[in-house]
């Protein structure tokens, strides 16, 4: 009956700490951006436009695939199609192998997060660094990020100095220009020293076949100039037709990430150093992750265009930009933390993208997890209707598993039985007013409310035996009898 | 459209059920702003649960029966945000490959109005001679809120109501946690999160909390009594049908 979930969230709510890490962040990151939303006057046009865009991509995929891959050949880098995480990893971890790679710097990478690369590479005897302040610590940590955006948003202050402390060596401070620089300090030499460095992209440029990487730390445009060999991982759906749709992409994944008008560094790498260019990698090598994604294009309940059913509702989940915005507003994802969720993405995107990429048993209950507050389909910047998605994938579950869950399909059953009789219903509601509500509560549905609520107090009679007995209908008005 | 002479009560089965006197009042209400007022008896529930569950054979199996019970229907009038959301944005969904029964949908969808926004969209009515003596905090529930984008009607007509004080919450607009079966599948988060709503009506000094939707009210009103809170919880319709002081809640209370 418990699934991790349940415990995971058990644990989140009595973690005070986290629960004041939680409040803060949040709100911080919400305001931030509600604050640059209202700034663009035209804020909700460039939401229907990147949504309008991503859906064109996503429907014509494998074209502008195609063209992403002829242009980065042409400027002399090096593609490769990974259909699944181990594909990916294995590749990264034999061309640093073939270079006599020992040390590799990491950006901030939510893919690579997802395929554990960092595990692959240490399994080979590579060592891979974070570099990215955040994930920095929680790499030193022996965590996964918590937020997309903050990876490790669910530490205190105090916490990273201890950690400083015990895995740097530097005695104790909570000075946070101190923790700063000496994050920096060892970084530095890790960046100078490394033969590899290790990317992912926000974007991915079809014509130009360049790929788009917006921070605030620097750390990006190192890692991918200083090394020798610069290899970005990519998810297939980051790709974009066009140049000038980053006019549309940049100002919302900045202002929706963390309130900004722009990352305070946006690089926009096409290719390894090219002759007579100062600097930039020997050699770029573009991957190319499917790792599920094209299962959840391959939707089944996708429709042609046109019909009257909301189109493409699951391929919808890789319009995503992983701005982390949803993750801010999401009560659920506010009590709870990122270290509930099942795997690397938390919030409403990882509750829709989690049982689609890896399976519904992967991550029971997920689907549920959510009061259907709407939240997250207001603040998405592509639009994402995640609380129907929610109800799609709750609905797929459910027929995914015939044999689970038995006693409430049953009680759904009967209970749709009987609002069909409207008779049975009134009898039943008058009856139910006889049984003590102990009884009634004893097991249940009524029993889990218990848990935590007084139940309501049950009136002497329905509404509708009210009107019957006190409402005589006027003539005419006894409506709704079928015709 | 036109200003209906006669509404059918779309009365919900939380509220026929448990909160009868939400029914009565909002019969008040409308009666008092000159209309007739019907209540077709074959009518449930619209399905919404077993839909929010992942039963969508159940949920339309039921929603047939509401469409069934509401088919003479000039005007529909409920006294929830979340029930009337649910059948005008889930209804297309659920009878999408039946081309009788969605035109049916969505004709009855089109005149299906959640209570505040029948009487100020509609009607016109902002003042409904209400008096209600107390200081109250207004929760925006999210279907109210997020799906019909209701939240100028509700406040418009409490404005409108003597004697009432409308203390603001720094969170009106978050979620109470109840979320239908969410509030049963994941109790002690659906409570944390109605903790959060607590304090903010504590922290704005109001003694009652207002909303247009029952399942949120009961949710927070369960949670309220547990903690042994003296907060109180009512209905718009409960507020909107007081026409002296004390009478607001009267019935049934």
């Amino acid at each position: 009956m418990k699934t991790v979930l349940d415990e995971r969230i058990e644990t989140a709510l009595e973690d005070a700490r986290l629960q004041a890490v939680l409040e803060q962040l949040a709100f911080r990151f919400a305001t931030a951006r509600n604050q640059a939303a209202a700034d663009l006057p035209n804020w909700e046009e460039l939401r229907t436009q990147a949504h309008a865009i991503k859906r064109h991509t996503i429907e014509n995929l494998s074209t502008y695939l195609q063209q992403l891959e002829a242009r980065v050949r042409e400027r002399g880098g090096t593609v490769y199609w990974a259909d699944d995480a181990a594909q990916a990893c294995s590749y990264v971890v034999e061309l640093a192998r073939a270079r006599g790679v020992k040390l590799a710097v990491k950006s901030k990478s939510m893919v690579t997060e997802e395929i554990e690369l960092n595990h692959a590479l240490g399994r080979a005897g590579i060592e891979a660094v974070e570099t990215d302040l955040g994930e920095y610590i929680i790499q030193l940590a022996g965590e996964k990020p918590s937020h997309i955006v903050a990876p490790a948003v669910h530490k205190s202050r105090a916490q990273i100095a201890d950690l400083f402390e015990k895995k740097l060596g530097l005695p104790h401070t909570e000075d946070v220009a101190k923790l700063t620089a000496t994050a920096r300090a060892v970084l530095r030499q890790k960046f100078l020293a490394a033969g590899m460095g290790i990317t992912g992209a926000n974007f991915a440029i079809a014509e130009s076949g360049s790929i788009v990487l917006m921070e605030n730390e620097g750390n990006i445009r190192f890692s991918s100039s200083a090394p020798k060999i610069h290899v970005a991982v990519v998810g297939v759906e980051k790709v974009i037709p066009r140049m000038a749709d980053l006019a549309v992409f940049l100002p919302l994944l900045a202002r929706s990430a963390t309130g900004q008008k722009l990352g305070s560094y946006v690089s926009i790498l096409s290719g390894a150093r090219r002759p007579g260019e100062p600097d930039g990698p020997e050699v770029f090598h573009l991957v190319l992750l499917d790792n599920g994604r094209t299962r959840m294009l391959a939707d089944p309940v996708a429709q042609p265009e046109g019909s009257p059913r909301r189109p493409t509702l699951r391929r919808q989940t890789l319009y995503c930009i992983r701005c982390g915005a949803c993750l801010n507003v999401c009560p659920v994802y506010r009590k709870i933390g990122g270290h509930a969720y099942p795997w690397v993405y938390s919030g409403p995107i990882g509750a829709i993208l989690t049982p689609q990429m890896l399976g519904f048993p992967m991550a029971p209950k997920l689907p549920f997890a959510s009061s259907l507050c709407g939240a997250c389909r207001d603040v998405c910047p592509v639009k994402i209707p995640i609380p129907e998605m929610l109800l799609l994938l709750r609905s797929l579950e459910t027929e995914s598993m015939p044999g689970g869950r038995w006693l409430e399909r049953t009680g759904f059953r009967l209970w749709a039985w009987a609002m069909r009789q409207p008779w049975l219903y009134r009898l039943g509601g008058r009856a139910a007013r006889f049984i003590p509500a102990r009884l009634l509560a004893a097991a249940g549905p009524l029993a889990w409310w218990r848990k935590t609520r007084e139940l309501p107090v049950f009136p002497g009679e329905s509404f509708r035996d009210w009107w019957r007995e006190r409402r005589a209908p006027p003539a005419g008005m006894t409506t709704g009898r079928r015709p | 459209m036109a200003i209906p002479a006669r509404v059918s009560l779309f009365i919900t089965c939380i509220v026929d059920q448990f909160f009868p006197q939400v029914g009565i009042a909002m019969v008040e209400v409308l009666e008092r702003c000159g209309l007739q007022v019907g209540f077709p008896e074959g009518q449930t529930c619209c399905g919404q649960p077993a839909f929010n569950t992942g039963y969508r054979k159940e949920a339309r199996r039921v929603a047939r029966g509401w469409l069934e019970a509401f088919h003479g229907s000039e005007a529909i009038v409920a006294p929830s945000g979340s029930c009337v959301a649910f059948v005008r944005q889930q209804f297309p969904e659920l009878f999408h490959d039946s081309p009788a029964e969605l035109d049916e949908a969505t004709r009855l969808a089109a005149r299906t109005w959640e209570l505040t926004e029948f009487l100020v969209s509609v009607l016109g009515r902002e003042d409904v001679g209400a008096v209600y003596e107390g200081a109250i905090g207004y929760h925006e529930s999210c279907h109210l809120l997020r799906e019909l984008r209701i939240s100028r009607q509700p406040r418009a007509l409490l404005k409108n109501v003597r004697g009432l004080e409308l203390r603001e919450l720094d969170l009106a607009q978050e979620c109470c946690g109840f979320g239908g079966t969410f509030s049963v599948k994941f109790p002690e988060l659906s409570a944390a999160m109605a903790d959060e709503k607590l304090r903010s009506a504590a922290r704005a000094g109001a003694e009652t909390l207002v909303a247009c939707d029952m399942s949120c009210l009961m949710h927070l009103d369960g949670r309220a009594r547990r903690l042994g809170l003296p907060l109180r919880c009512l209905h718009i319709a409960q507020i909107l049908a007081g026409t002296s002081a004390g009478t607001a809640g009267r019935a049934g209370a």
